[in-house]
């Protein structure tokens, strides 16, 4: 009946019960807080069946919110853990727990934090920029978001019952395999990804066909603002790399389920197979997430120099350019398989030619900074942090690049402290930018800019502790996902433990900022343009109504509003019936099914799998017959 | 909430737009699938390999039912265009036909092959051989449910645009998946066939 599920699985070490009761307790709490309050048909009906692309990117950013969270919590319990355990001392978390906690933070910062990040933006502001009233497929938009809900609700059960993966956060075999890993850790880790992951590509397509098809009249796309195209180059790597991760994924579960050989030791598998295609997917995956970012910061820059964005047409090439290198230098994450020096060349050097249009990029910005006038706002400060630490981890990149010198920095600290560099410093600020910059449209009041001063500082001050002892102990040797350590690492770690306490300090002033902001919204009203700015999305009201706009406006150049104030135009375009899909609740449902499929599988309650495989198939029959069609 | 379920006049254009492409996304799916039966397709650990135990003129067979029922999708679109009810449903339905034997003829011959003894769980040869093409059976086996829910639909809505937009959409998906076959028929069978 419950297949592999016992009551053992719900029994933990001390640490992990604490773990446990959190995830059950918040639970709990959130379940009487709505009945207390009677809000759960308003939750219901204004939220989780919503098809407006705008509450569906709130949701999403509740969801980045709640998960980084627990990201961070991860990051915090190793920091401390390394500071701790070190010569002889073993720590506070034991070898198990401590690789489930690495993983597991890798795991939920990308797919969990930094891409529904992302999509959430996407959401919000793509639709707005181009002059459309919705996304193409609203409907499937819902399918989307509650998709990737239920790979993470999949990763928090982990804590509750049974295990998560301590194989790191991409799962390599012969370690993934059911030799060595014949717990559900692996399993949980399979299908928190493969759901989320086909809710990703649902969405990928979703925003292609948006960009593509939506734009408002006289949009063309030499006229679209830099964040929408950089969203349809994440978008199309989105849809290029996401069947390899699909395909990754299955042959894993196959080989987990049904004893089969992709990546085994034995019977001719192939674990150097698995490298490369996860990798074919995961570096793609970096510029899905880095590629908006730069959008952002695009449109930050000229807001905020009060200059048009200088070198518009090399930065639509170099995104292009990016998008397509993108997928031709995977092998440099693992130069030390052995490739032969060739093949590593081949690749060591099309990584350094990625330099070249993210250079142009730099460039760019710094030209559109140049003379102008620069209001020093916190979206602007989160733009110049990301400039500086980008750029210092860009170089350490293209050292990582030489296969020569990546086989002393391979699997270091110093590797560790590159990807964070990038990660935090790039994605991380970019979207930190961007909700700080759109927060008033989305939302209709300001944030208090003081405080959001002292977050960025906290932020940037904490990741420089936090990361740079990172490099050092990276060269002096130090090899990660360790949770025992050599002593003369210690006094640099301890500094690094200090950095995270700093970035603590950061996101404590960030949830400060949006609670001052919450209490004082009727005083510090936005207004429909709060910054002077200069793309479509501040023509309309903030926050838009559901519509977006009343008339479809008619774009006559770049910065489309920016243009319409210069010439003393309204908002007027052309009259077109508003037509807006109705609220349904099968997107919740559908993926409430896959969690049934995905917590079958995982525990080898095959009844539970069945039936959520049969319950999609019919919702989505019961769904198709709920289209009258065009009348 | 505005009830509202009607869809804009360009909406048909959208959908199918967006539907090459998530063709082209499963392009990606299977070519990751060829990769991986490239890279293994050696690795039977002693065992033959597939193209051995296949049974050539049998795999001709099941290619000359699909390529047929990629004429008969072709001719649904067509007839649905000309509103000729019956012949559309007599299209539609010789195309699931085809579609079922053709899957009823994989079954048997993954069936004979686990009942020999070699099943995916094998080597890593054969695991490869019945993930890449049993992802296609897969595919073909949605395309016939997707198929039945389609006649379901004329019968209730008759020529509707949307059920026109529908049909459309499948016969794309069809048609892809007949071609994704020749590239098993040409990769996996012929080519094995040749290195025996």
């Amino acid at each position: 009946m419950f297949g592999r599920l016992t009551l053992d699985a719900f029994v933990h070490a001390p640490v992990e019960t604490g773990a446990q009761l959190m995830v059950v307790g918040g639970a709990v709490a959130v379940v009487l807080l709505l009945t207390y309050f009677k809000k759960w048909g308003w939750l219901y009906h204004e939220w989780l069946t919503s098809l407006d692309a705008k509450k569906i990117g709130i949701m999403y950013l509740v969801l980045t919110a709640v998960m980084l969270a627990r990201g961070a919590a991860d990051a915090f319990m190793m920091r401390a853990q390394q500071v701790v355990a070190v010569g002889e001392g073993v720590g506070y978390l034991p070898p198990d727990h401590y690789a489930q906690i690495f993983s597991a933070h890798g795991v939920i910062m990308i797919f969990f934090v930094a891409m529904p990040f992302m999509f959430a933006l996407l959401n919000l502001i793509v639709p707005l920029q181009i002059g459309a009233r919705d996304v193409a497929y609203p409907f499937l938009n819902s399918v989307s978001f509650w998709l990737t809900a239920v790979g993470a609700i999949l990763i928090n059960l982990s804590l509750v019952a049974g295990e998560f993966a301590a194989t790191g956060w991409l799962a390599y075999p012969p370690l993934s395999g059911l030799e060595y890993s014949p717990g559900v850790g692996v399993d949980y880790w399979i299908w928190a990804l493969q759901i989320s992951g086909i809710g990703t590509l649902i969405s990928g397509i979703n925003f292609f066909v948006t960009i593509l098809k939506m734009r408002a009249p006289g949009m063309t796309l030499m006229r679209m603002p830099i964040f929408c195209w950089t969203a349809l180059g994440s978008m199309s790597l989105v849809i290029f790399a996401f069947p390899i991760l699909t395909v990754t994924l299955s042959l894993l579960a196959l080989d987990r389920i049904f004893g089969m050989h992709f990546f085994t030791t034995d019977m001719g598998g192939n674990a150097m197979l698995y490298v490369n295609l996860i990798w074919a997917w995961g570096h793609p995956e970096v510029y899905i997430l880095i590629l908006p970012a730069f959008g952002i910061f695009s449109e930050v820059v000229a807001t905020f120099s009060q200059k048009r964005l200088f070198g518009y047409t090399s930065m639509v090439v170099a995104t292009m350019a990016i998008v397509v290198l993108s997928f031709i230098v995977w092998v440099h994450h693992f130069f030390t398989m052995g490739a032969g020096s060739d093949v590593n060349a081949f690749f060591g050097i099309m990584t350094m030619t990625i330099a070249i249009p993210t250079g142009v990029k730099v460039f760019n910005w710094l030209f559109t900074m140049f003379r102008g006038r620069i209001i020093f706002a916190t979206p602007m400060l989160w733009f110049m942090g990301f400039l500086t630490t980008f750029t210092l981890g860009g170089m350490t990149g293209v050292l990582m690049a030489i296969p020569g010198a990546d086989f002393q920095l391979h699997n270091s600290l110093f590797l560790v402290a590159h990807f964070h560099n990038m990660i935090i410093g790039g994605v991380l600020f970019g979207f930190f930018a961007g909700l700080t910059y759109w927060w008033p449209k989305i939302f209709g009041f300001t944030l208090s800019e003081r405080l959001g001063r002292y977050a960025f500082w906290s932020w940037i001050i904490g990741f420089l502790l936090a990361f740079i002892p990172l490099y050092l102990l990276g060269l002096m040797g130090m090899t990660r996902r360790l949770n025992q350590v050599d002593e003369i690492f210690q006094p640099l770690l301890i500094v690094a433990a200090v950095g995270a306490c700093v970035i603590a300090l950061g996101i404590f002033f960030q949830v400060l900022q949006i609670v001052h902001g919450i209490w004082n919204r009727k005083k510090n009203i936005a207004g429909s343009d709060p910054w002077n700015g200069r793309t479509l999305e501040w023509a309309t009201s903030s926050p838009p109504p559901e519509y977006n706009f009343a008339t479809i406006p008619a774009v006559e150049g770049r910065d489309a509003w920016w243009l319409m104030k210069r010439q003393g135009k309204k908002l007027e375009g052309r009259e077109e019936k508003i037509h807006i899909p109705a609220n349904t609740p099968f997107g919740l449902f559908i993926a409430g099914c896959t969690l049934l499929l995905g917590f079958g599988i995982i525990w080898h309650m095959w009844w539970l799998a069945v039936l959520g495989v049969v319950g999609c198939i019919v919702l989505l029959m019961v769904r198709s017959f709920m289209y009258e069609g065009e009348h | 909430m505005k009830e509202n379920t009607s869809m804009p006049a360009h909406a048909g254009d959208k959908v199918l737009f967006g539907f090459w492409v998530y063709l082209m996304s499963d392009v990606v799916l299977f070519a990751s699938l060829f990769a991986t039966h490239a890279v293994l397709q050696g690795q039977t650990f002693g065992a033959p390999s597939i193209a051995e135990l296949a049974n050539l003129p049998f795999v001709l067979w099941e290619t000359l039912i699909l390529l047929t029922s990629s004429f008969t999708v072709g001719l649904t679109v067509y007839f649905a265009a000309k509103k000729r009810k019956v012949q559309t449903f007599l299209a539609l339905a010789a195309t699931l036909a085809l579609g079922a034997a053709f899957l009823s003829m994989e079954l048997y011959e993954f069936a004979h092959l686990v009942k020999e003894g070699h099943g995916p769980w094998a080597n890593a040869s054969y695991s490869a051989f019945f993930t890449l093409v049993g992802t296609h059976g897969l595919h073909v086996f949605l395309g016939t449910v997707w198929g039945m829910l389609l006649v379901v639909q004329l019968m209730v809505w008759e020529a509707h645009a949307t059920v026109a937009r529908r049909l459309m959409c499948f016969s794309l998906f069809w048609h892809f998946l007949d071609v994704i076959w020749i590239f098993i028929f040409t990769f996996v069978y012929l080519f094995g066939a040749l290195q025996v």
